[in-house]
C-alpha cells in the first residue's frame, strides 16, 4: 500500500495506529480526527498486514467487514458530532473473537462444524459494544471453540504473533490479542476459559483479562465449558482494558450465571494505580509457579517485576497454594466433560455443516459423519475425554473427583486472599514458541495455561499485563494479578501502578513485520 | 378395521393364583404456564410447526436458558399437593442423548436431588376404599420437539423416507411423577392404576397447573409392570409401556401385561426388560425397537442453572393457597346440596361437578346451577359436539342468568334464550337480554298489570281515555316506560292502555 492511499487529516494512519484506545478516545471526542478516519486506517492496516491465512500474514481475522465498521464509525461520528452524551469509547474500533455470535457476520468459533451459519441474535456483548458506539472491525481467529493454546487448532489455519511470525500468538485468543499487538485493532474481545485471553496477553505483549466469573454475560458465547468460560478485554494499556471493561461487564438477565452486583470500579483503579503508589497493598507470590518448567528469560523478567512492585510500596510475601498441583488435571476433565456436551448440539440437522445427506443414509450417520468431517482432532479428544469422563463407570473417579479439587483450589485462593489483596505469577511458563513445534504433544501445550488455569477454576478475576522482554529470546513476558472474586479493580489497579512504572523502555508496542514486508 | 380381540394367556385371577404384581407409574405432565421452561416463547398447543420458537429453545450455539418462576411454583404445589417434602436446595442436571427433536442433544431435567420428594396419593377406588399409593419424587425437566417421520409403514423412523421436525414443544416444562412401587394390589392392580392416574388428573385439575389432555399428550403415563413369585420378595424383571394415552388405556395395559408376563413365566421362559408400545386398538403391547447399547445419559450439574432454594416462607404460602382435593371436595358438596349418590356420579361423570361447584360460589342456589348444567347446557354441548368445559359461557354467567329468573326478570323459557345469547357470543346475560328484549317486560300479563297499575295510580288521566281523550294515554305510557326502566315496546304498551280502557 502507498503513501498517498492512507487516511487521517491530523494525524497519519500509521500514527493513529500507534495510538492506544485512551488517547485515540481523547482526540475522537476533540473532534481531532473522526472515526472514519480511524476506522480507515485499521481496516488499512488489516489489508496491508493480516494475510489469508494461507500465506505469513498475522491471519488474526476471519472475517473483516469493511462496510459494516465504516457505517459504524460514521453514526459514531455523527453522534459525537451531535454533542449529545456518548460514552467514553464512542467511534473506537474494536475486533470481536469470532465465537460471539453477531447478526451481521458469521460466528465461526474456528470450526468448518458452523459452516454457513449466520446467528439470528447478538451476543450480549456485542449489543454492549454496539450501544456503546464502537466500531466492530471484525471476527478474529481462535483454536476451534476455543480449545487451545495456540490457535493452531483453528480449522482456518493459525494465527502468527506479530513480534515473530513464526511463532503462536498463543491461544486460543490469539487473534484477538495478535491483532491489537500488530495495530489491526486498538481494542478486542476475549473468551478465557484456561487462560484463553491472558496466556495470548502475555505471549503477544497485550493486556489481556480475566474478569469475575459471572460479571460478564455469556448469552451470546458459543459455550466451551460454561463453569469456566468468562468473556473479557484485550488492549495495549491497562486503562483501555478498563474501558472497555466497564462496557462489556454488567448484570443480564439472559444468563443466569450472571452476577447482579455493581461492576468493580477498575477505570477508577487503573487511574489510581497509573499515579504509582503501592503503598500497603499486600503483595503474595505464589511459590508453586517457579522453578522447572519456566523459562529462565521468563522467571527473571517475573522476578524483576516482583522488585518494582516492592519499590512501588507493596508488602511482598510469599504464598502457598498446594492444591495448585492438581488444577490442570482438574481442568482436563472438567473442561471437556461439558464441552461434550455443550458441543453435542452441533449435529447437521438444525445448521452449519451437513455431510452425507444423500437421501440414502439414516439420521444417525449424517450425524456421525458431519461431527467426524467438521470438528478438528483437538475437539473430538477433548469431546472423548468429558464423555469418558462423565461415563457412569467413571464419573465419581474423574469428573467427581476433578470437582473436589476444583474445591481445593478455592480454599487456597480463600486462605491466600486472607494474607494478600493479590497474588501475582508469571502469566504462562515460556515465551512464544514455534507454530508445530507443541502441536503433536498435547501436554506440552496444555502447560501453557499451568499458571491461568486457577483463576477459572474458583472463578476469581485475574489480570496479564506486559512485563518486558525474556533475556533468552527477545520475547514478551506477561505478569499475572489474580485478585479475588468481585476485586477486579485490584488487579487493574496493582497491574496499572507496575505497567507506568515499567514504562515503556522495552521496545515498540507495534512490532515491525519485517517478514510479512519481505514477503510483498 | 378388524376388530382385535383383546387377549393376553391368562387372566388377572390366573395371575394372582401365581405371582404377585409389582407396578410403577411414571406420569409426565406438561405444565400450562403461559411461556416455556426456559425462554419466552408460548407455551400453547396446535400452532403452526416451528412458529413458537426462539433461539433458546431451538439451542442455537450461544443461547441460555432462563429459568421460568411460574413453572417452578407449579411443581413446588404439584409436590404439596401429593404430600411431598420439598427440597430445600435442588438443582438441574443434563441428561445427554443424541436424538434430532431434541435440538441440544441434552435434556435439561433433575437427577440426583428432585425439587419435591416423598409423598403420597390416598387414592379411592370404585368400591369407595382408599388406596394409598407412594410417590417417590417428581422432577421439572423439559419437553423435546415432535418428529413426524414420513413415508414407510409404521410411522416410525425406520423406514421412513425422511422426517419433519417441528420444536413448538421444545422447551414445554414438564412434571414427571414418579410412584414407588406399587406392591400388594394383587388382581386389583390394574384398578389401582387407573384409578391413581385418575386421581392424579383430578389433583393436577384442581390446582390448574395443567391441562392433564392424555389424547392431546399434556398427561402422558408410562406403566412398569413385573411379577414376583408369591411368597417371594424378589422382584421380576420389568417391562416399561409407553403410548398408554387414556385412563382406560392404563388398566387395560397394566392388565395385558400382567397376563403376558404370566404366560411367559409359566412356561419356563424370561422377560426381556424392554420398552413396549400400548395398541389401543387391539389392547395389547408390542415391544419398541431394542436399544442397541446400555444408555448411558452422563448426567451432570447443569453449569447454566444456578442451584434452586425455594424459600420456606414462599413454601408455606403456596402450601395455604393449595386448593381442597377433589374427591374431599365432592364429599363435602354432597352433604351441602343434598346430592344423591347417583346424582353426584352424574355430576362427576359429565364432567360438571366444578363447573356446578363455581356457579354456586358465584351465587346460585346448588338446585338450580346443577339442573342448568346437566340438562340444558349439557344439551348444548352435546349438539355443538364439545366439552362441557368448552361451553362459550362461564359458570358467573349461568349464576347471573339464574339470578334474572330468581328476580322474575326472567322466565324459563326467556332465560334459555338469554343463554343461547351468551353461547353465540352476544355479550354478557344482561346485554343478550338489552339486545334481544327479552326481559319479562316484554311479556303480556306482567305489562298489563303494569299498566293497569299505572292508570289505578292516576284515576283522572284514566277517566280522561275513558272519555275518548286517547292522547292523554301518553302520560300513562311514560309512567309504565319509567316502571320498566325502559324495557318495554312503548307502541305495545300504547296499544294495551287504550285496551284496558275501552
Ligand atoms: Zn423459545
Amino acid at each position: 500500500m502507498s503513501d498517498t492511499q492512507r487516511s487521517g487529516a491530523g494525524a497519519s494512519g500509521e500514527e493513529l495506529l500507534s495510538l492506544d484506545a485512551t488517547e485515540l478516545a481523547r482526540r475522537l471526542h476533540a473532534r481531532e480526527v473522526s472515526s472514519v478516519e480511524v476506522t480507515r486506517a485499521h481496516l488499512e492496516r488489516i489489508e496491508a498486514v493480516d494475510g489469508d491465512g494461507g500465506g505469513d500474514g498475522v491471519h488474526a481475522f476471519l472475517h473483516v467487514d469493511a462496510d459494516g465498521a465504516l457505517a459504524a464509525a460514521e453514526v459514531a461520528d455523527r453522534a459525537i458530532a451531535d454533542g449529545g452524551p456518548v460514552s467514553p469509547l464512542a467511534g473506537v474500533p474494536i475486533a470481536v473473537k469470532d465465537n460471539m455470535t453477531t447478526t451481521d457476520m458469521p460466528t465461526t468459533c474456528g470450526s468448518r462444524i458452523l459452516d454457513g451459519w449466520r446467528p439470528p441474535y447478538d451476543a450480549t456483548v456485542v449489543g454492549r459494544l454496539r450501544a456503546a458506539g464502537l466500531v466492530p472491525l471484525g471476527k478474529t481467529n481462535l483454536d476451534e471453540f476455543a480449545m487451545g493454546s495456540s490457535t493452531e487448532n483453528s480449522a482456518f489455519g493459525p494465527s502468527r504473533n506479530p513480534w515473530d511470525l513464526t511463532r503462536i500468538p498463543g491461544g486460543s485468543g490469539g487473534g484477538s490479542s495478535a491483532a491489537v499487538a500488530a495495530g489491526e485493532a486498538p481494542l478486542a474481545l476475549g473468551s478465557d476459559t484456561g487462560g484463553s485471553i491472558r496466556q495470548p496477553g502475555a505471549v503477544t505483549g497485550t493486556v489481556g483479562v480475566k474478569p469475575t466469573y459471572g460479571t460478564v454475560s455469556r448469552f451470546g458465547l458459543v459455550a466451551f465449558s460454561s463453569s469456566l468460560d468468562q468473556i473479557g478485554p484485550c488492549g495495549r494499556s491497562v486503562l483501555d482494558a478498563a474501558l472497555l471493561h466497564e462496557v462489556i461487564a454488567g448484570h443480564d438477565p439472559r444468563d443466569q450465571t450472571s452476577v447482579d452486583a455493581p461492576v468493580p470500579p477498575v477505570v477508577e483503579a487503573a487511574l489510581a494505580g497509573a499515579r504509582g503508589d503501592l503503598a500497603g497493598v499486600r503483595v503474595g507470590v505464589v511459590s508453586e509457579f517457579a522453578g522447572e518448567g519456566y523459562q529462565p528469560g521468563v522467571s527473571a523478567a517475573f522476578t524483576d517485576a516482583v522488585r518494582v512492585l516492592g519499590e512501588l510500596g507493596a508488602d511482598v510475601v510469599e504464598v502457598s497454594c498446594p492444591s495448585f498441583s492438581y488444577a490442570l488435571p482438574a481442568y482436563y476433565l472438567i473442561a471437556p466433560s461439558e464441552a461434550s456436551s455443550n458441543l453435542a448440539r452441533f449435529d447437521a440437522m438444525r445448521y452449519g455443516l451437513r455431510v452425507g445427506d444423500d437421501g440414502s443414509r439414516s439420521t444417525d450417520d449424517v450425524m456421525s459423519l458431519t461431527r467426524e468431517a467438521g470438528f478438528g482432532a483437538e475437539v473430538k479428544r477433548r469431546i472423548m475425554i468429558g464423555t469418558h469422563a462423565l461415563s457412569a463407570g467413571s464419573y465419581d473417579a474423574l469428573y467427581g473427583k476433578a470437582q473436589k479439587a476444583r474445591t481445593l483450589i478455592v480454599r487456597d485462593f480463600t486462605a491466600a486472599f486472607e494474607t494478600c489483596d493479590v497474588l501475582v505469577s508469571p502469566t504462562t511458563p515460556t515465551t512464544a514458541f514455534r507454530i508445530g513445534e507443541r502441536i503433536d504433544d498435547p501436554l506440552a501445550m496444555y502447560l501453557a495455561d499451568l499458571c491461568t488455569i486457577p483463576s477459572n477454576l474458583a472463578g476469581n478475576a485475574a489480570i496479564s499485563v506486559p512485563c518486558g522482554t525474556s533475556a533468552d529470546d527477545g520475547l514478551p513476558v506477561g505478569l499475572q494479578v489474580m485478585a479475588p472474586a468481585l476485586a477486579d479493580d485490584r488487579a487493574y489497579r496493582v497491574a496499572a501502578a507496575y505497567e507506568t512504572a515499567r514504562g515503556e523502555s522495552t521496545g515498540p508496542r507495534i512490532p515491525e513485520l519485517r517478514a510479512l514486508e519481505g514477503s510483498r | 378395521m378388524t376388530a382385535v380381540v383383546e387377549s393376553a394367556p391368562y387372566t388377572v385371577e390366573e395371575v394372582c393364583e401365581h405371582f404377585d404384581p409389582v407396578m410403577g407409574l411414571e406420569v409426565h405432565v406438561e405444565l400450562n404456564t403461559a411461556t416455556k421452561m426456559f425462554c419466552g416463547c408460548a407455551n400453547a398447543f396446535g400452532a403452526e410447526p416451528n412458529t413458537n420458537v426462539c433461539p433458546v429453545c431451538l439451542g442455537l450455539p450461544g443461547s441460555l436458558p432462563r429459568l421460568n418462576g411460574a413453572a417452578v411454583e407449579s411443581a413446588i404445589r404439584i409436590g404439596l399437593a401429593l404430600n411431598c417434602r420439598v427440597r430445600e436446595r435442588s438443582g438441574f442436571a443434563r441428561k445427554n442423548y443424541f436424538y434430532p427433536d431434541m435440538p441440544k442433544n441434552f435434556q435439561i431435567s433433575q437427577y440426583e436431588d428432585p425439587i419435591v420428594f416423598d409423598g403420597y396419593l390416598d387414592v379411592p377406588l370404585d368400591d369407595g376404599t382408599t388406596w394409598r399409593v407412594e410417590i417417590e419424587r417428581a422432577h421439572m425437566e423439559e419437553d423435546t420437539g415432535k418428529s413426524l417421520h414420513v413415508g414407510g409403514a409404521t410411522g416410525r423412523i425406520h423406514g421412513a423416507d425422511y422426517s419433519l421436525l417441528d420444536y413448538n414443544r421444545s422447551g414445554v416444562p414438564l412434571i414427571e411423577i414418579v410412584t414407588r412401587p406399587i406392591i400388594g394390589a394383587g388382581v386389583r392392580a390394574p384398578e389401582v392404576a387407573r384409578a391413581y392416574v385418575t386421581a392424579l388428573r383430578d389433583v393436577l385439575r384442581g390446582l390448574g397447573v395443567s391441562d392433564v389432555r392424555m389424547d392431546q399428550g399434556s398427561m402422558r403415563c408410562d406403566a412398569n409392570v413385573s411379577l414376583m413369585p408369591k411368597g417371594t420378595s424378589t422382584f421380576g424383571t420389568r417391562t416399561e409401556t409407553k403410548n398408554v394415552n387414556s385412563l382406560r388405556s392404563v388398566e387395560r395395559a397394566v392388565r395385558y401385561e400382567m397376563g403376558r408376563h404370566a404366560g411367559v413365566l409359566l412356561s419356563g421362559g424370561a422377560i426381556r426388560q424392554e420398552t413396549r408400545h400400548f395398541d389401543e386398538q387391539s389392547g395389547t403391547t408390542s415391544p419398541g425397537r431394542p436399544k442397541e447399547t446400555f444408555a448411558d445419559y452422563r448426567f451432570f450439574p447443569e453449569p447454566d442453572l444456578p442451584p434452586l432454594e425455594p424459600s420456606a416462607d414462599w413454601v408455606e404460602s403456596l402450601r395455604a393457597g393449595l386448593p381442597e382435593r377433589p374427591w374431599e371436595r365432592r364429599a363435602r358438596v354432597q352433604t351441602e346440596w343434598g346430592l344423591s349418590d347417583e346424582e353426584l356420579r352424574d355430576l362427576v361423570n359429565a364432567d360438571a361437578l366444578d363447573l356446578v361447584a363455581d356457579t354456586v360460589d358465584a351465587g346460585a342456589p346448588p338446585e338450580a346451577a346443577r339442573s342448568w348444567w346437566v340438562s340444558y347446557l349439557a344439551q348444548q354441548a352435546n349438539t355443538a359436539g364439545v366439552a362441557l368445559t368448552e361451553l362459550a359461557i362461564t359458570p358467573a354467567q349461568v349464576a347471573r342468568v339464574v339470578a334474572m329468573v330468581a328476580e322474575g326478570t326472567l322466565t324459563n323459557k326467556l332465560a334459555r334464550q338469554v343463554v343461547d345469547g351468551v353461547l353465540a357470543g352476544e355479550g354478557e346475560p344482561d346485554e343478550v337480554v338489552a339486545g334481544r328484549g327479552l326481559a319479562v317486560v316484554s311479556d303480556e300479563s306482567a305489562l298489563t298489570a303494569a299498566v293497569d297499575e299505572a292508570l289505578a295510580a292516576q284515576p283522572a288521566v284514566a277517566e280522561k281515555i275513558k272519555a275518548g281523550k286517547t292522547k292523554a294515554a301518553g302520560a300513562i305510557v311514560g309512567a309504565v316506560m319509567k316502571a320498566t326502566r325502559g324495557q318495554a315496546d312503548a307502541a305495545r304498551v300504547q296499544e294495551l292502555v287504550l285496551e284496558r280502557c275501552r
